[in-house]
């Protein structure tokens, strides 16, 4: 039992964490640790993501088909773009971080506090280049109808280029419109209607004879999306459920719902670190003002900070990679 | 001051480090959009020769940023390797076991699933 037992020596060598043994105030050393684990949950989401992407690997949405949007520039295939000038936001915002924590080890309160502006801009700059991404995802670019088994189906024009629905559906008086409770049906409950109908849809296919469809799977080969012969599309349609119009969790014109789960998933939970290391960034951006490190002696608490800042950064390097160049 | 730091400014390295980073992010997007076909339609470790490619260069910009944006480079070697070997090899077990997993529901589902109507 003696062997046990708390003595004044083991007391000695540990000294209430004045000794380092890692080299590290207790603070930052946690801060690393914090950091490893939260790297290991990001690993385990994009992991399932990369299983579930080997899975589907025949039919997986192409991702320069799906981000394709760019401020200004409508209408415009612009893919890759508009992420990676987010890619740069966030690295720059990044590079005032570590120019802060610079500052702090000089004890320059006025460089400290400029810089600790500056990331705090680029938090919020990045965090409202997210909302638009997800704007456009929500909203849609082309259209597609969604089969009785979930499949997508896509419209492509006789270059094999994609087709939005309201550039070839038909127009028809037959619309209904949406049962709601100001229109009296305050016993029955649905969805919002489409703004084009199946029916359109269809009718539309049929009166252009240039058009055809395309479905979800991809050509091993030439890594696109393999199109249907016309001859043959009718035989899909035939098979068609419901008109599809941008992604959510349930549904997605770009293919995969799975896709669209994932993203919002990964996306807003990176997002969401973005959010609170902005908040955390404010907090300590007023104590560097009030002076709190000053007094205290030291900026440990920036440097502190400025991990958990660089980290959300490392974390949007690997979802660049993953959702939209792999 | 007596906390005055012996710490001199890096802020030469770190400009030097954005340098570095932003070239890397560059450069994959640049081949993410032309995704040349030497590259792209190629199989190389399960997957193309360009997805290699971009995952060497995220885990170059990844020590970059954990080195001298987090400064790791002036951290302990213990703590170093507790925290980067930890997620280094975890990471990589995970990712091997899942993806393997993968390919192989792939191999059995893939056959099963029905495109032509």
């Amino acid at each position: 039992m003696e062997s046990t037992i708390a003595t004044n020596a083991n007391r000695d060598n540990w000294d209430g964490g004045a000794n380092k043994p890692l080299g590290a105030s207790y603070g930052k050393m946690m801060m690393w640790f914090f950091i490893l684990s939260d790297a290991l949950t990001f690993s385990g989401f994009l992991g399932a993501y990369g299983l579930m992407r080997f899975k589907f690997i025949d039919s997986w949405p192409i991702a320069d088909e799906v981000f394709t949007h760019f401020p200004f520039l409508h209408g415009v295939h612009a893919p890759m773009y508009y992420v990676a000038l987010m890619t740069f936001i966030l690295i720059f915002s990044s590079v005032t971080m570590v120019l802060a924590v610079d500052a702090g080890h000089q004890m320059n309160k006025t460089k400290v506090t400029f810089y600790m502006f500056l990331t705090i801009i680029g938090g919020a700059i990045f965090l409202g280049s997210q909302a638009w991404e997800w704007k456009n995802f929500i909203g849609g670019s082309y259209g597609a109808v969604q089969l009785n088994d979930g499949k997508i189906i896509q419209f492509v024009n006789a270059s094999g280029e994609q087709i939005t629905l309201e550039s070839f559906a038909k127009p028809s008086q037959t619309e209904r419109t949406q049962h709601i409770k100001s229109k009296g049906l305050w016993f029955v409950e649905e969805a919002a209607l489409p703004a084009i109908t199946l029916n359109e849809v269809i009718e539309g296919f049929k009166a252009h004879p240039e058009i055809t469809i395309r479905t979800e799977q991809v050509n091993p080969e030439l890594k696109e999306k393999i199109i249907i012969p016309r001859e043959n599309a009718m035989a899909y349609l035939n098979e068609s459920k419901a008109v599809v119009t941008g992604a959510n969790l349930q549904v997605n014109e770009y293919g995969k719902t799975l896709f669209a789960d994932f993203f919002f998933f990964i996306t807003g939970f990176h997002g969401f670190h973005v959010l609170s290391g902005v908040i955390i960034n404010v907090i300590v951006f007023f104590n560097v003002i009030i002076g709190t490190y000053e007094r205290r002696g030291h900026y440990e608490m920036v440097e502190k900070v400025g991990l958990y800042w660089h980290f959300v950064d490392l974390v949007w390097v690997f979802v660049f990679t993953f959702f939209y160049l792999v | 001051m007596a906390h005055a730091q012996e710490h001199t400014s890096h802020t030469k390295l770190i400009w030097k480090v954005f340098g570095i980073l932003s070239a890397i992010t560059l450069v994959e997007v640049i081949l993410g959009i032309i995704k040349p076909e030497f590259l792209h339609l190629t199989n190389f470790l399960g997957t193309s020769l360009l997805n290699i490619i971009f995952l060497v260069l995220t885990l170059v910009k990844a020590y970059y940023i954990t080195w001298f944006f987090m400064h790791m480079a002036d951290e302990k070697k213990n703590l170093r390797r507790a925290v980067v070997w930890t997620a280094f090899f975890l990471i990589c077990y995970l990712a091997a076991l899942l993806l393997i997993e993968g390919s192989y529901i792939n191999d059995v589902l893939g056959p099963l699933t029905k495109w032509n109507y």
